[in-house]
């Protein structure tokens, strides 16, 4: 199946020349306006697909099917008052969109977008006589580099908030920060249990071990757990229904971003979408094979970005579903399933995986390795909700002598 | 600076302590408020005074609310109301009997056939008449039609509040079917002037049989999706679970009526126990909860709809042919056909809608179980065309009072589905 696992880009293994950064280049070019474009239909996209889910029949009006809505709402965002409130830090003020934005645009360059992923394809595209990976850079930490531009998102919003001068972006951002920090811990978590199966940090890598049918890929490989755990921290790292507290509209009035008009506010917007989209395709990378998938006729790489735009298509339908059918979580209900679900969920089934693993390699019956360490995560479990209980009595009898209201719950 | 806070008492040991009494209730004026806005936060002093309203899109309308918080924990509140008042009781006082029905309705605009039937029936109370059997069963039929309208526009602001977007037009959506019906049967989708002293303005339309039998079949299944979609959703099931608890000696103590009262287990509806129209003659069960807390008062907001569906269908069994309205000289103005062939009846006509009949003196208090609560008309007549004094007690504004009591202790997202639980309208609560 696979033979060799790059550690760089193949167009680089050679003399780097005039046409290998002009390929560079063209990657650049093109995965930039890619997004951009992704994000204006996935605006349209949410809106009609959410609209057809509530018996509306959303955009109609500009442009066939409404395509061209996002295009003019930006047009009347870039044409309105940019106001700064008088209370603000005007510097961190302006700031914070573009600390939203830049890794919104970051994250997407680690991730594969087509190439040769068929039965026996090493994921590569032959481009001007040049063998090269269509995705913008293979950096061997490609997966650390998700998590470290996810958590620098945190900034953005946290900043915007922050800075604002009044009350209700404040709260917004006193929910960012804690919200993504502590869903950064379980997205981290469940991305182990794929690291471990991969066996490699690059996206690229860990796309072409998924390759060679559905069994392969991660999300069965590493039992459905990492991916529930990963598809649930990352709609709340987006920020997304259920999990928006952050902009919580009927209770924040937009949260963080209250204060922000014209075309400021537009970027928070673009980087929310920009976000979704990136988001779904680092899940297809992971969990469902990246461009994985069986070839037909034509060019293998072309399969292969079919596969990914298909399957990125079920990703961000997922997320509209979400919005539509599910009611926002508290703000301490959020913090309880992140901390006291997630976390420890996904820290559970990596040691699980882990022990396969090393079942595997020395040729133990995986029965006995999955019953042993079944039953020390069990005890390990049944320990930590003693624990948790044991604190939670603590709390509620301290609380019971104060006369403060606070930390009922 | 110091600002006067009677709740907060200073214990004067240096310790720098600041005890906080009980009540959920915060005393502090605006002007404070401001103030303390300037005041450089002392450290370790987390509060902090937020105003929510009267432009927030979950207040309703435009409540207002000061909240002291401490993080997200509202710590006291304050409502401020007053914000869409319009001066509709005095107005009232301006306006005859029979014009009285179009100020009224615009009170509580989402139960609006509520507010002038209990107009009307104070009327006719001092008056001393009563409408025909078709008039008060044709009243029954619509107040339950507007009693469903209601509870859906509560499913729809509810959801919207805790962020179902789906059953805001899920309800929005039965709505518009209800509201089209109103349309053909009273002209007008809200503010309809339908029910007046004396009977209704109109007889039902052709075909209304027909119509509201469409709507009634199509309903359960459209009901069932909020079952579907919310009440065993385990997040919608922990956002309203144990929030917002009452019980029944608060809620008596507020004169807190309606749902609110029913969800704490107390069984009192003003339809069974003090039956006005013909509400004694149909068959329909008083819903109650068992915890008080929000999803008690969804859960009974939206099977009450079903118990209407109920109602409506033994009206429309059994709705009585005759006149629709009082056969009267004094209130009821002459047929149309009338007037083109007798002097006498246009200068009745003329006499009725320029000066108005006159009601005997004295003073009557009726209310009706409107879907908010107790809807009460207190008329005071002085034997004029107008009346003396009309003071309508609106469920919504006393029901207003519990929220800080509501409200204490909880996270600020608690506080929007309280709000939304109490559902006050706030026409109805400012007039």
């Amino acid at each position: 199946m696979r033979t060799n696992v790059f550690a760089l880009d193949p167009l680089f293994l050679d003399d780097v020349g005039f046409e290998e950064v002009g390929i560079v280049l063209l990657k650049v070019v093109v995965a930039f306006v890619m997004l951009l474009v992704s994000v204006m239909l996935m605006v349209w996209f949410e809106r009609k697909f959410i609209s057809d889910m509530q018996n509306r029949i959303g955009p109609n009006v500009a442009g066939p099917f409404g395509i061209l809505q996002t295009f003019a709402d930006g047009i009347k965002l870039f044409f309105k008052e940019d106001l700064i409130p008088e209370r603000s830090d005007r510097f961190v003020f302006k700031l914070a969109p573009y600390l939203s934005l830049v890794p919104a645009f970051l994250v997407f360059v680690i991730v594969p977008i087509g190439g040769d992923f068929g039965e026996d394809g090493d994921g590569t595209v032959t481009w001007f006589g040049h063998e090269t990976f269509l995705q913008v850079a293979d950096a061997p930490v490609g997966v650390l580099f998700f998590l470290a531009m996810s958590s620098l998102a945190v900034y953005g919003v946290m900043l915007a908030g922050w800075s604002s001068g009044s009350k209700y972006p404040l709260l917004g951002s006193v929910r960012a920060s804690a919200q993504m920090v502590s869903y950064e811990a379980a997205l981290g978590l469940s991305l182990a249990a794929v690291i471990l199966k991969t066996g490699s940090l690059s996206s690229h890598d860990i796309a072409l071990a998924q390759t060679g049918g559905i069994v392969n890929w991660n999300v069965l490989a590493t039992g459905i757990v990492p991916f529930v755990i990963f598809l649930i921290a990352g709609t709340a790292e987006l920020n997304r229904p259920p999990f928006d507290l952050v902009e919580a509209e009927q209770e924040l009035v937009g949260g963080f971003h209250t204060e922000y008009s014209s075309l400021r506010f537009a970027l928070f917007f673009l980087a929310e979408f920009m976000n979704t989209v990136t988001m779904s395709a680092i899940i297809v990378t992971l969990f469902f094979g990246g461009p994985a998938g069986p070839t037909y006729a034509g060019p293998a790489w072309l399969w292969g970005m079919f596969w990914f735009m298909l399957k990125l298509l079920v990703f961000l339908g997922v997320f509209v579903w979400f919005r539509a059918t599910l009611p926002r979580l508290r703000y301490d209900q959020l913090m309880d399933l992140g901390w006291k679900i997630l976390i420890p969920l996904s820290l559970g089934w990596f040691l699980f995986v882990a022990a396969l693993e090393i079942g595997d390699n020395r040729g133990w019956s995986r029965v006995v390795v999955a019953i042993v360490s079944g039953a020390a995560l069990a005890l390990g479990a049944l320990l930590m909700s003693a624990a948790i209980s044991a604190s939670r009595r603590q709390r509620l009898d301290e609380q019971a002598e104060s006369d403060s209201p606070v930390g009922a719950r | 600076m110091t600002v006067a806070d009677p709740t907060i008492i200073d214990l004067g040991d240096d310790s720098g302590v600041r005890r906080r009494t009980g009540s959920p209730v915060l005393r502090l004026s605006e002007a404070d408020a401001a103030a303390l806005a300037d005041v450089p936060a002392e450290a370790g002093d987390q509060r902090m005074v937020i105003n929510m309203g009267p432009q927030h899109p979950s207040t309703h309308g435009v409540l207002r609310l000061m909240l002291e918080m401490e993080g997200e924990t509202v710590l006291r509140c304050k409502p401020i109301v007053g914000y869409l008042h319009t001066g509709m009781e005095k107005t009232g006082e301006q306006l005859s009997y029979l014009q009285g029905p179009t100020n009224v309705t615009r009170m509580d605009y989402a139960s609006p056939l509520f507010n002038e039937l209990v107009f009307s029936l104070a009327t006719e109370a001092l008056l001393e008449i009563e409408a025909p059997p078709r008039a008060v069963w044709i009243r029954m039929l619509m107040c339950e039609l507007n009693r469903m309208s209601s509870h859906l526009l509560f499913q729809a602001t509810n959801g919207l509040d805790l962020g179902a977007v789906s059953a805001m037009i899920y309800g929005w959506r039965l709505r518009e079917d209800m509201l089209r019906l109103f349309e053909k049967i009273t002209g007008l989708r809200m503010n309809h002037n339908y029910i007046r002293p004396g009977g209704v303005a109109a007889d039902l339309p052709d075909g209304w049989r027909d119509d509201t039998l469409r709507l009634l079949d199509s309903f359960p299944d459209k009901l069932d999706e909020f079952d579907q979609l919310l009440t065993g959703q385990p997040i919608w099931r922990e956002r309203l679970q144990g929030v917002g608890v009452l019980n029944t000696a608060e809620c008596l103590a507020l004169g807190v009526t309606g749902p609110l009262l029913r969800s704490t287990g107390y069984d009192w509806d003003l339809r069974r126990d003090q039956p006005y129209l013909a509400y004694d003659e149909v068959d329909f069960d008083v819903l109650v909860g068992s915890y008080g807390d929000c999803f008690d008062r969804y859960a009974i907001r939206l099977n009450e709809i079903r118990e209407s569906m109920r109602i409506v269908r033994q009206i429309l069994e059994r709705m009585p042919a005759g006149d629709y309205r009082i056969q009267d000289k004094k209130v009821t103005p002459p047929p149309r056909a009338r007037i083109d062939e007798s002097m006498e009846a246009l200068i009745h006509h003329f006499k009725i809608f320029t000066e108005g009949f006159k009601v005997p003196e004295g003073e009557v208090y009726v209310a009706v179980e409107s879907p908010r609560g107790e809807l009460g008309c207190y008329m005071v007549s002085d034997g004029g065309p107008h009346p003396y004094r009309m003071h309508i007690r609106g469920p919504s504004f006393v029901n207003l009072q519990c929220l800080p009591h509501l409200m204490a202790g909880g996270l600020l997202a608690d506080g929007v589905a309280i709000i939304s639980s109490v559902d006050p309208i706030m026409g109805d609560v400012d007039r």
